[in-house]
């Protein structure tokens, strides 16, 4: 019986595989619904500020900000990219890091230079192999992300973009459209874009306390960040979705090479015991 | 009697949304009594109590640790912040992020076990696929 002993292991081991990514797809399972409530949690502090942003725009502000200003010339970008921590989440962070090469390839042709400030380990694991300067990283920041965590990375950016080390600053995250699909999104942060113009007749502003500058500057500030607060919820909701997905192909795929593997150690089976029947018919035979 | 909508948001969570009376929170200049129709007005919060008189006479309080307050004609946003924030502690963040990025650069062995356990399961994910390819060749 040729072989016999060997396919039994391979069974076995196959059988192990197969045990350990239905455990990480069910899982994934139920932290997709986790993580789906947090970006709802989310969602209305973004709205309000965005309204509260809107209003400023329309209102007839004397002062301007600096990151509502465009600059005329872009000599460095900013990238915030946002990637999980964990592997095994099919192509999710692969697909979103090949998004944003073409980009950066192009803009490094034209000799502007890249910042990037790496959410998650994988990002980090890939810019500091990439001819980029990673001057920021955030990881491991688990299945609840909190804005505390993110801070010091936005901050870092900010920084950059007030003092003028880059002139424009952008967001790169997975967006998430439902379990099946997942979108490598690239945003521009800085400068805001501008809002359509439509009602600049308003001949209002508001009161300002303190001052205009202090009060834009946290505001625009608190903006960003939880900008960048929903694209690690998003990406958070896509990593498992993603991984769900995987996971599942993989188990298919453990129980179709379990079933043909059965089916070749049987075979192998019969084999050996219809030649050892014949062998011994043979040998009766001769007798 | 006129109310105002008033909407007290954090980053992390709806915290409350409903109409008041008035509305009493710490502004950066000083107390501040929001009643319905005040001037549209923007400022910051210092940490401290959000104070909401409901329709019905009765009182609210929320803790805020700093935020955003805006009022319009008609609604009063309260954008809070979760995390108790300061100079001193934003600066320290950011000096840990790159410190981070530093280290990440630094030290390529980080978290190696994890890793490897990783990289034996995708092992035996490419396993299966290629058992997967040669179970269609033998159909063929």
């Amino acid at each position: 019986m040729a072989g016999g002993r060997e396919i039994k292991t391979k069974i076995k081991s196959v059988q192990n595989t197969r045990k350990v990514t239905r455990a990480l797809e069910m899982v994934s399972a139920s932290k997709i619904r986790k993580a789906q409530d947090l970006m709802k949690a989310s969602r209305p502090y973004a709205r309000l500020m965005r309204q509260v942003i809107g209003h400023i725009a329309k209102a007839n502000t004397e002062y301007q900000h600096p990151f509502m200003v465009a600059r005329p010339e872009i000599k460095r970008v900013g990238y915030i990219v946002v990637s999980t921590d964990r592997g095994l989440c099919g192509g999710l962070n692969s697909n979103l890091f090949r998004r944003m090469i073409p980009e950066i390839r192009e803009l490094s042709d034209r000799g502007v230079e890249i910042d990037v400030v790496a959410i998650g380990s994988k990002a980090n694991a890939f810019f500091k192999r990439f001819k980029v300067n990673l001057v920021g990283s955030a990881t491991h920041l688990g299945e609840k992300p909190q804005l505390n965590a993110l801070i010091g990375v936005i901050k870092v950016m900010l920084d950059a973009y007030t003092e003028g080390r880059i002139d424009q600053l952008k967001l790169v995250y997975n967006d998430f459209v439902n379990t099946m699909t997942q979108k490598p999104t690239v945003d521009t942060l800085l400068p805001l874009p501008p809002s359509n113009g439509l009602s600049t007749t308003h001949e209002w502003d508001y009161i300002y306390e303190p001052g205009p500058e202090v009060v834009l500057d946290h505001v625009l500030t608190r903006y960003i960040e939880s900008l960048v607060y929903q694209a690690t919820l998003e990406n958070l909701a896509s990593e498992h979705a993603a991984r769900m997905v995987a996971m599942k192909a993989a188990s298919d795929n453990a129980s179709k090479a379990i079933e043909t593997l059965s089916l070749i150690y049987n075979k192998a089976r019969q084999a050996a015991i219809t030649q050892e029947i014949s062998e011994i018919v043979g040998g009766a035979a001769a007798v | 009697m006129s109310t105002i909508r008033c909407d007290i948001v954090s980053a992390e969570e709806e915290i409350f949304h409903g109409s008041a009376q008035m509305i009493v929170a710490t502004g950066e200049m000083g107390e501040l009594g929001i009643a319905p129709r005040h001037a549209p007005l923007i400022t910051r919060l210092k940490p401290g109590q959000v104070r909401v008189i409901l329709e019905n006479g009765e009182e609210q309080f929320f803790y805020v640790s700093g935020g955003i307050l805006e009022v319009q004609p008609q609604v009063v946003t309260v954008l809070a912040d979760t995390a108790i924030r300061a100079k001193d502690l934003d600066e320290a963040a950011a000096n840990k992020a790159k410190e981070a990025a530093e280290r990440a650069l630094a030290n390529r062995t980080d978290a190696l076990e994890i890793a490897q356990a990783q990289a034996e399961l995708a092992q035996a994910l490419a396993q299966l696929q290629a058992l997967e390819r040669l179970r269609k060749a033998l159909k063929h």
